[in-house]
């Protein structure tokens, strides 16, 4: 326990957070970092996932294609790629650079398959009679998307950045492996120090961060469930994971016979 | 008038969903296309207003092939309702009757008002009018689907089995206002069901389809019932099982009421009017309960 009280009391330390400390320090840098990298990473994923999801849950098309090909992203080590781009990116630019645009492609590569299984999933869940007839009153592709497909799936749809932004607030700590900030830049720094307060307090950080935004997140989600449709019983990242998992049904095309 | 013209549906996979289909559907009538599953009612109805496509053939509403015609602003212009309603669980009721003058651009407040009268028009309580969908009974959600479709004021309204989904007592409430409903606005209905008593109760003109999207007979409910077409259509409108012949029982000397009763026996209803003649056996025009 003592450990513990050690870290939170260095992470209480008014010297920490003094303005212009020696590196790693201030404490409030390194956070702001972190969460700049945090949002610049799932805002390009959430730029290329939500349309891609969008399409592939409106349309049915593409599937089973990207279903396999998120599976394998998931797989990836992204400390692995982050090393394996920042050297291959470093044979045609300057190394700040490559560092930082290595660092955004493997965040990014890990926050694309939450964000996608969340839209696609989200769009699969909405009842199909529902858009049938949205579709037979005489609303467009696109009107059937953003008046009744997008409204109704929200909550899971934000349930799939909700996840994605954990995951990559918990790995934006490997950035300091490559001379980047973020909070990962004060474990990095306590390891070197064998400053045990410092590793803690930064990894304790960086957990209540994450609950924070999670938190948020929950908030969020709760206020998108549309008022006409049930409680927030099936949404979240589980329900996510659960959908993204699950085999793929037998989707019918709207034009099929119902009977 | 709609017209279907030696309309055919096969899928990619050689199915035949509709095979040859002639039906002329005159103005201001109920037809009612009656098959059991996989029959191709629903296919035909939604060849209508082009949620599905004849792979050849026609489909002619007042003279105009809807092949030519936008399926978008075609859609606009006809009205659907489908089972449950197809109501969009996120928005009011009022909202979702309102849905089609708003996609045509008519004004939020002449929108709603409009949505107003026809949840009157449709025996709903404009109490509901700011609730949603989930917070209405089978059978309101049903008159908001209606409402709904009439909000464009179509001259059609094509119905898919839209009370198969309520309770029997409901059902028959629904069926007698909407024949209400077709009287007093003129409006050409199709209407897609399996229950042949269904067919019966509303129909001007119906349409019995086969397995395989055949028609095996076209009709008046009268004329169907006089002759039916072949054995398939007897057995489908329960007439080779004695369901349909009735027969008058000897007045009843206390209460001076005529009973008629099915072959088997049943008592099936009585004899409004006593002194009306009586022909050979039972005409169609007799209530069965």
């Amino acid at each position: 326990m003592n450990l513990f009280i050690d870290a939170f009391a260095w992470i209480f330390d008014p010297a920490n957070w003094v303005a212009g400390a020696q590196s790693p320090l201030p404490i409030q840098d390194r956070l702001a970092e972190h969460l700049l990298y945090t949002f610049v990473a799932v805002l390009i994923a959430a730029l290329i996932a939500l349309p891609l999801g969008f399409y592939i849950g409106h349309t049915g098309k593409g599937r089973q294609f990207v279903i396999s090909f998120t599976g394998g992203m998931r797989a990836l080590p992204t400390l692995g790629v982050l090393f394996f781009l920042t050297m291959v990116l470093g044979y045609s630019m300057v190394s700040t650079t490559a560092n930082f645009l290595g660092t955004m492609i493997a965040l990014v590569l890990l926050a694309i398959p939450s964000i996608l299984a969340g839209a696609y999933s989200g769009l699969e869940s909405v009842d199909r009679q529902t858009i049938d007839s949205a579709r037979a009153s005489g609303m467009t592709e696109l009107q059937i998307l953003v008046k009744v497909e997008i409204p109704l799936s929200l909550p899971l749809i934000v349930g799939g950045l909700r996840s994605g932004v954990l995951q990559v607030i918990a790995t934006v700590v490997i950035a300091s492996y490559v001379g980047l900030g973020g909070l990962g830049r004060i474990i990095a720094s306590g390891i070197g120090l064998n400053d045990y307060n410092r590793i803690l307090g930064g990894a304790i950080l960086i957990t209540a961060l994450a609950l924070l935004v999670d938190g948020v997140f929950a908030v969020i989600q709760r206020l998108t469930a549309t008022p006409g449709v049930g409680g927030p019983a099936d949404t979240g990242r589980s329900a996510v994971r659960r959908q993204a998992q699950r085999q793929p049904a037998t989707v019918g095309t709207p034009n099929q016979e119902r009977e | 008038m709609i017209e279907f013209r030696g309309v055919t549906k096969q899928y990619p996979d050689g199915t035949l969903a509709i095979e040859h289909v002639d039906i002329v559907i005159q103005p201001r009538t109920i037809t009612v296309l009656v098959g059991s599953s996989g029959s191709g009612k629903t296919t035909l109805l939604r060849m209508i207003n082009r949620m599905v496509d004849p792979t050849s053939g026609q489909v002619l509403v007042d003279g105009t092939d809807v092949a030519t015609v936008d399926p978008v602003r075609l859609r606009r212009s006809i009205g659907y309702v489908m089972q449950n309603g197809g109501l969009l669980p996120h928005r009011r009721i009022v909202d979702n009757v309102a849905t089609v003058p708003l996609l045509r651009g008519v004004a939020k407040s002449a929108a709603r008002a409009r949505s107003l009268e026809l949840l009157d028009t449709v025996g709903l309580d404009r109490g509901l009018a700011d609730k949603y969908p989930r917070q209405l009974s089978g059978g309101q959600q049903q008159r908001v689907g209606v409402a709904r479709a009439l909000a464009a004021d179509p001259n059609i309204l094509l119905m898919d089995e839209p009370f198969g989904a309520v309770d029997p007592i409901v059902r028959l409430e629904l069926q007698t206002e909407l024949r209400r409903l077709q009287s007093a606005l003129d409006k050409t209905v199709v209407f897609v069901t399996h229950d042949i008593d269904e067919a019966f109760a509303l129909a001007d003109q119906m349409v019995i389809l086969r397995t395989g999207g055949i028609v095996a007979q076209i009709g008046t409910p009268a004329e169907v019932l006089a002759h039916p077409a072949d054995d398939f259509v007897a057995s489908f409108i329960g007439a080779d099982r004695g369901q349909r012949r009735l027969r008058l029982q000897p007045r009843d000397p206390a209460s001076g009421r005529i009973v008629v009763v099915d072959s088997a026996g049943r008592p099936a209803g009585l004899i409004e009017d006593d002194h009306a003649s009586i022909g050979d056996g039972a005409s169609p025009d007799v209530k069965a309960s």
